[in-house]
């Protein structure tokens, strides 16, 4: 039952990717929905200068960076088996094996994940596949931007893969209560601990920038792209959502 | 909500001046191993520079004739008006290529001391259209390795680079985004842009 109810949401989350009309300009963000993602964006300012700002600044010198460093360990080791199975949707094999081997050796050698000898032995770099990438490779489009509420920047593509990403961590089935509460807490103190931490950088986008909204938007676009890009090994996009599109255009001929 | 990848962004552009050395002068001609040794001796003197102790105020004049030196200013400044360049008169687009230049200095290279302790390595150069990519991976203290690309064109009569791209994330285009909203700002009134981005940054 729960399996139609992700597969029917699915469907319609994907269905839901608006596509751009034939006169949109090439190299401009797709935007039809500006206004409430405005809106949204207002209230996410608001909530950071009101708690999350305080929050992560607060959490960042309350704790050492050692004790930090490692609860942001712990919270990506557990989001590597969700990104496994990603990578086998996605039939990247060589992945998921490197991502399985990583966090067999982080969860053991690694204490659980607090450290992290793969990368120390020189491990290859883990995915980071999520199901907005899968989604990606599976050729659904980029859809429209949209700004979520407290999450941030996103796709309707990368959205509907958040939704499905609740589901495809395996370790929501094995682990039993309140033990599978233990990853989602330490995301949640690991993205606090990113907002003290990088507190000059995002709030030099959020509060100096012009245009905050826009700001954010191209910086979370030109980056998404070039992970999608990266990820999955196909160096280029499609044309329409080709991030170089812009930067194809050579400045000197004008 | 802005993860860390903006502050690799802001960091990729400051520590990406000290590479800029690397790109300057006869590029083309440069293998990677010179590349590397040379931005690692860049790299070394900035760090000695950090350590000195300079005021911000010393490091932001320092990165700014970097910028004058090694990068296109002038193309870079013309096409993040985009459209609205054609408007400007020569006197204007001077003023505003000036202006451009010392908010540029002053936004990233604030920034500067978050890099010490840092490395980048120079990976190759690869022809792309009518120009060259130089990519090379900075190394940051506590923070896994990222990819900053240089745009190097010698349509100007020299070597310069006239974009960087830190993790798919373009100078060029996110300062396009940055001054087209601060010209809505001021509708469109040139003068007064050029005026508030003397103080920018």
């Amino acid at each position: 039952m729960t399996r139609l109810g992700v597969a029917l949401a699915l469907s319609v989350l994907v269905a839901a990717c608006a596509k751009p009309g034939p006169g949109h300009p090439p190299g401009e963000p797709f935007d039809p929905y500006e206004n409430t993602n405005r809106k949204i964006h207002e209230f996410n300012r608001s909530v950071d200068r009101a708690v999350i700002r305080p929050a992560g600044k607060g959490y960042s010198n309350f704790l050492p960076d050692d004790i930090e460093t490692l609860i942001g360990r712990f919270a990506f080791n557990l989001s590597l088996p969700g990104s496994i199975v990603n990578n086998i949707l996605q039939g990247n094999g060589k992945g998921a094996t490197e991502d399985t081997y990583r966090f067999v050796v982080n969860s053991t050698m690694g204490l659980g994940g607090f450290f992290d000898p793969a990368s120390e032995i020189g491990m290859p770099e883990a995915t980071n596949a999520d199901f907005g990438e899968t989604l990606y490779v599976w050729g659904v489009r980029e859809g429209a931007y949209v700004e979520l509420p407290l999450l941030g920047p996103s796709t309707e593509r990368a959205t509907a893969g958040k939704v499905v990403d609740i589901f495809t961590n395996p370790l929501t089935y094995v682990l039993e209560s309140p033990n599978n509460y233990y990853g989602t807490i330490a995301s949640v103190s690991s993205r606090l601990s990113d907002r003290g931490r990088y507190s000059e950088t995002i709030d030099s986008i959020l509060y100096q920038s012009a245009d905050s909204y826009s700001q954010a938007q191209s910086l979370y676009l030109q980056n998404r792209r070039f992970e999608l890009g990266n990820g999955s090994g196909a160096a280029y996009l499609d044309p329409y959502d080709d991030p170089y599109s812009d930067q194809g255009e050579d400045p000197y001929d004008q | 909500m802005i993860n860390n990848l903006s502050r690799r962004y802001f960091i990729g552009v400051s520590a990406a001046f000290t590479g800029v050395f690397a790109t300057s002068g006869r590029v083309l001609a440069l293998t990677d191993q010179s590349a590397k040794n040379l931005v690692d001796r860049v790299v070394g003197d900035i760090n000695k520079v950090i350590a000195s102790g300079r005021s911000v105020g010393a490091m932001i004049q320092d990165f700014e004739r970097i910028f004058a030196r090694y990068a296109d200013v002038n193309i870079i400044a013309r096409s993040t008006l985009g459209a609205d360049s054609r408007r400007l008169s020569a006197a204007q687009m001077r003023a505003f290529t000036d202006a451009f230049r010392g908010y540029i200095a002053r936004k990233y290279g604030k920034r500067f001391n978050e890099f010490v302790g840092g490395k980048i390595e120079v990976k190759g150069v690869r022809e792309v259209k009518s120009w060259h990519e130089v990519e090379s991976t900075v190394y940051l203290r506590g923070e896994s390795p990222f990819q900053v690309l240089f745009l190097v064109s010698d349509r100007s009569g020299k070597d310069l680079f006239f974009d960087m791209v830190i993790e798919g994330v373009s100078l060029r285009l996110s300062e396009r985004t940055e001054i087209g909203a601060m010209l809505d700002r001021r509708r469109g009134d040139i003068d007064a842009l050029i005026q508030d981005l003397r103080s920018a940054g």
